[in-house]
């Protein structure tokens, strides 16, 4: 019995694999216009990130459709191919080999990771795949080396975590005292390493009273608010997010944190819907961007109401930052490929010809224009508010918030952040805007 | 045993021809085949009865020898050898200790080791860059840098012969009386002390030459990948290796290979079919193994050659 269990397996498996090879083979090479375009997408869709990779992946669905309902690009119908990005390094630079050479992706959307970017960066060099990095803020990727074919269509960690800073400098400007708590992985060190490098330059003399980086995952803060309540320093920095996040701010607002220092959190947009009024007006808070669902004053009002009001309807819950980062590489493809077959006359363009568009690339998002810089980095504005309530929404919301220009806040081509930041002097303060009405 | 070199020529050579045939699968199949050379070393140790549960921090030696060296010497004949010494010489200094432990304090032990490792390649940031990890520079190959595709191609014939190579040595290791000694820890150490086989001796030999393969592994996992992050010695990645032993059965050398072929394809395939729920159907796969083919995949075609 056993004996044929185990030949009928054997068979079975051998079947498969069979069939599955016959299948891998097919994926050949289309030349000259494809019958659809097929993009990979590299996202968390299990793991503690997956906070941010579930919610751009329904995102990156609806987008699809739709272009797909208005004709595609260029006439073709656009196909995602999802890749788990949680298994690691080793498996997801497989899995970029697999979607080029076996799945034949026109392009790839690489990860959320910073991690998972530098590893498949030079990877896109090498294959010549034109690569959007569509989430992840690590500085390293274009101030370590150039990649002729990898594009970041969003903002990074330096404008990232200076807006704040200015923020705080302009709203709070006689704070004495900071306290920082992050994730003990790359971004929380980074981050950090980022803001001081630009503080101890711009207000020179605050006194770091406790510098906190609890493991990543951590469900108890309680020691860390205990001695963040003892310590009371004016402004308590925190770059965390998702779960990490929400725990914190829960712990911190039980025992009244809140109350006592003033909180900087510039990745805190994703929980906020989750944290609803448990979180604290009064606070200043950022969304790696300035896509926030109440922007007074969106360069396109209607196209950003449509895409909010479409995802709530489909998913019943309210787009986040990555949703928007999502967006803005499927737009931004829209524009290279409209850039690339005009420049072409019509015809298709290979690889290199889309890379080639992509460089200086100008798109537009419902609340702005990104430009693409010739480095590959886009230059994507940031807001930053302070967080309050209103009748439209049941989570904080940013008012009197300040739109800084990606070229004010990002690290000039060719040179590095920190050496950027710790050459700035307390007169870029005087270029902060002023906080935009609404 | 004739049947087994067989089968072990048959399998490098449907490697070969994998790797031809469908050339995103080359990189996988280099994985599968430097995994199963870590995973020989867990094989020798679960010959005495001993599960590691932290050998993944030899891989993560060997990978990150690898990533440190490269930009200072980027020949991989000096690279290779030198990631395989530097575990063998770590494993050589933790087995000391290690040897002294059986069962589940062995595992936990070596767990524990590998877990300080993890923490600090994790948080001594200013040197391993973090969780982010490291980039490995460009390697040349006696002297010459070939470009991609024939890289690949060296990178894949290194792994397969390394492969072939580290599994006659453990063979011939396993059939002499040091490797036969492996057994009588398992079964009865009293006896092999009463013989005059110093049984913490007999291990400490096994444990450095798992050790060495798991650096080789590792190094060859970073000459494939090019990054190396600290997920390589964290405690998932361990129990991978031992899942990978699980799956291709303790019974012979081929075991290990056997193991990390269908694992690594299981996930991809798994993972290409459904991205969002591909460890079920990796998990489902060590289930139906532990209940119907306890012996692995090996168990299964040696029971179809008696049957």
């Amino acid at each position: 019995m056993t004996e044929a269990v185990t030949r009928r397996a054997a068979m079975l498996g051998a079947g498969a694999t069979a069939g599955s090879l016959l299948f891998a083979g097919s994926g050949a090479k289309a030349q000259g216009k494809p019958s659809e375009l097929r993009v990979g997408i590299t996202t968390f869709l299990s793991g503690s990130a997956s906070v941010f990779g579930v919610p751009a992946k329904q995102a990156a669905e609806l987008l699809f459709e739709e272009v797909n309902k208005a004709g595609g690009i260029g006439g073709v119908p656009l196909r995602p191919i999802f890749v788990d990005e949680a298994p690691g390094t080793d498996h997801l630079v497989g899995e970029f080999r697999r979607l080029v050479q076996n799945e034949g992706v026109q392009l790839i959307f690489a990860s959320i990771s910073s991690g998972s970017c530098l590893a498949c960066t030079p990877l896109s060099d090498e294959m010549k795949k034109t690569t959007v990095l569509w989430d992840c803020g690590t500085q390293r990727i274009f101030e370590e080396g150039q990649h002729p074919y990898a594009f970041r269509t969003q903002g990074y960690g330096t404008p990232e975590v200076l807006a704040p800073l200015l923020y705080l400098l302009k709203h709070k400007p006689d704070f004495r005292t900071l306290a920082v708590i992050n994730q003990d992985y790359a971004w929380g060190r980074d981050s950090w390493e980022l803001w001081k490098s630009a503080m101890d330059v711009l207000k020179p003399g605050v006194r770091v009273v406790a510098e906190m980086f609890p493991r990543f995952g951590a469900t108890d803060y309680s020691t860390e608010v205990t001695r963040l309540l003892a310590a009371r320093p004016d402004v308590i920095l925190s770059t965390s997010w998702g779960g990490d996040l929400v725990t914190l701010l829960r712990q911190s607002a039980e025992r009244r944190l809140f109350d006592r220092s003033t909180f900087v959190l510039p990745v805190c947009e994703p929980s906020l819907p989750i944290l609803g009024r448990t979180m604290a007006a009064g606070h200043i808070i950022g969304t790696r961007g300035d896509h926030w669902n109440n922007h007074p004053s969106p360069k396109d009002p209607a196209r950003l109401k449509r895409f909010v009001d479409a995802y709530r309807a489909k998913y019943n819950e309210y787009p986040i930052y990555p949703c928007h980062h999502m967006a803005q590489a499927i737009s931004a493809t829209q524009a290279a490929y409209a850039k690339a077959i005009a420049a072409k006359g019509g015809g298709w363009p290979n690889d290199a010809e889309l890379a080639a568009a992509f460089r200086g690339l100008t798109f537009d998002t419902p609340t702005s224009s990104i430009t693409l810089r010739e480095d590959g980095q886009g230059l994507e504005d940031q807001i930053v508010g302070i967080s309050s309530f209103n009748t439209q929404y049941p989570f904080a919301v940013p008012k009197d918030m300040i739109l800084f220009p990606a070229a004010m806040v990002s690290t000039p081509v060719g040179r590095k952040s920190v050496d950027w930041l710790k050459s700035l002097t307390p007169d870029f303060l005087s270029q902060i805007p002023a906080p935009i009405a609404g | 045993m004739k049947r087994e070199s067989l089968l072990a020529a048959l399998g490098a050579l449907a490697l070969v021809v994998c790797a031809w045939a469908v050339p995103w699968l080359k990189f996988v199949l280099t994985i599968a085949l430097a995994k199963g050379i870590a995973v020989l070393g867990i094989l020798l140790l679960l010959r005495a009865g001993q599960v590691s549960f932290g050998h993944s921090m030899f891989l993560a030696l060997g990978a990150y020898t690898m990533a440190f060296l490269a930009p200072m010497e980027d020949e991989v004949l000096l690279l290779l050898p030198a990631a395989a010494l530097i575990a063998a010489g770590f494993g050589l200094v933790i087995g000391l200790f290690l040897v002294r432990y059986r069962d589940i304090f062995f595992g936990m032990l070596n767990l524990a080791f590998a877990m300080v490792l993890y923490s600090l390649l994790e948080k001594l940031y200013a040197i391993t860059k973090g969780t982010d990890g490291i980039r490995v520079a460009a390697l040349s190959f006696a002297g010459t840098e070939p470009e991609r595709g024939t890289q690949e191609w060296i990178v894949f014939g290194i792994a397969l012969g390394l492969a072939i190579l580290f599994g006659l040595l453990v063979r011939f290791y396993l059939a002499s009386p040091m490797g036969r000694a492996l057994a009588g820890i398992k079964t009865r150490e009293t006896r092999l002390e009463f013989m005059g086989v110093p049984a913490r001796r007999v291990l400490l030999f096994a444990y450095v030459l798992s050790a060495l393969m798991g650096g080789v592994g590792g190094a060859l996992v970073a000459m494939t990948t090019r990054h190396v992050t600290p997920q390589i010695a964290y405690w998932t990645a361990s129990g991978e290796l031992v899942f990978i032993a699980i799956l291709g059965g303790a019974g012979s050398a081929l075991g290990p290979f056997l193991g990390a072929t269908a694992f690594e394809l299981v996930r991809v395939y798994a993972a290409a079919a459904v991205a969002d729920a591909w460890q079920m159907i990796l998990g489902g796969v060590l289930l139906v193994v532990i209940l119907f083919a306890p012996g692995g995949v090996w168990g299964l075609l040696s029971r179809r050659w008696r049957a």
